[in-house]
């Protein structure tokens, strides 16, 4: 059987496997923002303890392996009699994962906001809420959007990850095809190349994102 | 009797053990304009973030007509709404358009629905000039232009004063014009204000009164022709002699 056969034959299975990805990818990046911003608002606005509470979350999720992580949600959990299923236990990790290092990058947006438009805000009368919502978040995301791009690039390559837990992404799917056919070598080359064009493709939606969204002097 | 629109008495603000005000007082009457100049370092923007309580005093009273700014029961948000500020660094707005720069105030704060919002910075754009430039981003703009956005974008909150802080220090010498000559007109127009700065020409202009400060106390005040000619104090003379040296403004 030639390459072309061969991966012709096994694409519909990798292709199951990339929507799983897919799915990870997105799931986990939209718990990372849902999480990051709070985390972000804590650390730059927050008062000691959620300072505090936050650098934590961020320090010890950053200074571990995300593998470390996911196996502590999946193989280490059911000890204390909390089962997850292999796809729940990824997007969580990614998820939580992804919010600590999404929260340094909003912070880094919201720090890069110059202070006078802070004072002009107030001196109109604004509230400190009001600032935040009409000054400060509009300019942080759209400061944050190329870091936030690289994180959604990296996230939907450690997705690769949940292999290890036995969630059906496209790593296990080719695993599995390649204890069946022996042709071991082809099979990751196909991965390989579905995984290119996924980033590659995403990174093209990301720059018009970007471009789209973009204000100049910002 | 004039009507006094702002009233500072006896303002003292320390940074530690750095004292910047040392005792502050005067008054400013409706539709007067009064021009703050004293060397670098003296206090004067400490004193304007003190009248709209950006930066809190630690002794003395201000009044905004009859309402005590200094009262700790006063809403500072009313307050600032009717205290308009532009800054030297004009400090818009990066993320909005000219037009969104105006208008937020005046939705976001005062709760003006969006059509009459529009309306009211509309007129204000036109009043200084940037009717055509609504939809650009301040990055767009040149200095003088950003400038008069933030003018405009203290009149469209109606405030009762409007304080300046070295408003065109920042501006290449040809852009200073446009800003200053907007400011006239203002003042002409019978708005009240107090101008930090140092454009002699202006001051002989417009000022009603000529302040001028120094190492945290006010050394003495008058209209612009007896401080000019008639100064009382040497440190007065010596000071507005050096400073028309450098930015012109005796000779007209
Ligand atoms: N937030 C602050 N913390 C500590 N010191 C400050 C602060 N703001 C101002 N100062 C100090 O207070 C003094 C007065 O500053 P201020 O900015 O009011 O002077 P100024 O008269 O406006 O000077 P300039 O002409 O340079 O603008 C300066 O010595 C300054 O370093
Ligand atoms: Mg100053």
């Amino acid at each position: 059987m030639s390459f072309l056969e061969l991966a012709w034959n096994i694409l519909p299975k990798l292709l199951a496997g990339a929507v799983v990805t897919i799915e990870l990818t997105i799931i986990a990046i939209t718990i990372g923002i849902v999480l990051g911003i709070p985390v972000a608002m804590a650390r730059v606005y927050g008062n000691k303890l959620l300072y505090t509470i936050s650098t934590f979350f961020v320090e010890i999720i950053r200074g571990t392996p995300l593998l470390t992580q996911l196996f502590i949600l999946y193989f280490g959990l059911p000890s204390v009699g909390i089962m997850l299923s292999p796809f729940v236990a990824a997007i969580i990790g990614m998820g939580i994962n992804s919010a600590a290092y999404q929260a340094e990058y909003f912070r880094g947006a919201i720090q890069s906001i110059k202070k006078e438009q802070l004072i002009a805000a107030y001196s109109l009368g604004m509230k400190k809420v009001q600032a935040i919502r009409h000054i400060v978040l509009p300019q942080m995301f759209r400061l944050v959007i190329p870091s936030w791009s690289n994180e959604l690039i990296y996230l939907l390559k450690y997705s690769s990850m949940a292999y290890m837990i036995q969630a059906p992404e496209i790593m296990s799917q080719a695993r599995l095809i390649a204890s069946r056919n022996f042709r071991t070598f082809e099979v990751f080359i196909v991965v390989a190349l579905i995984y290119l064009v996924l980033v590659l493709v995403l990174s093209k939606i990301l720059d018009s994102v970007e471009r789209r969204y973009r204000i100049p002097g910002l | 009797m004039p009507h006094v629109i702002l009233k500072v008495e006896n303002l003292y603000k320390s940074y530690g053990k750095l004292a910047v005000l040392k005792g502050i007082s005067f008054q400013v009457n409706q539709g007067e304009t009064k021009v703050i100049i004293g060397p670098s370092g003296t206090g004067k923007s400490t004193l304007l973030n003190c009248i709209n309580q950006l930066t809190p005093p630690d002794k003395g009273r201000i009044w905004l007509e009859e309402i005590e700014v200094t009262n700790p029961a006063t809403d500072l948000n009313l307050i600032r709404s009717s205290i308009g500020m532009v800054f030297q660094h004009f400090n818009l707005f990066t993320h909005l358009t000219v037009l969104d720069n105006v208008r937020l105030g005046l939705v976001v704060v005062k709760k003006i629905p969006k059509d009459k919002a529009t309306e009211i910075s509309l007129e204000k754009l036109n009043q200084v000039g940037l009717a055509d430039k609504i939809n650009a981003y301040p990055a767009e703009l040149s200095g003088g232009q950003q400038q008069r956005v933030s003018i405009a974008r203290a009149l469209a909150m109606n405030p009762k004063l409007i304080l300046f802080d070295e408003p065109t220090s920042a501006l290449d010498p040809e852009l200073i014009g446009e800003v200053l000559n907007v400011m006239i007109k203002l003042a002409e127009r019978g708005m009240t204000m107090v101008v930090v700065s140092h454009e002699m020409g202006f001051a002989r202009a417009v000022a009603n009164e000529i302040i001028f400060m120094e190492n945290g106390v006010i050394v003495e005040e008058g209209k612009p022709d007896i401080m000019f000619h008639h100064a009382q104090n040497p440190r007065t003379r010596e000071f507005l002699h050096k400073i028309t040296e450098l930015y012109g403004g005796k000779a007209e």
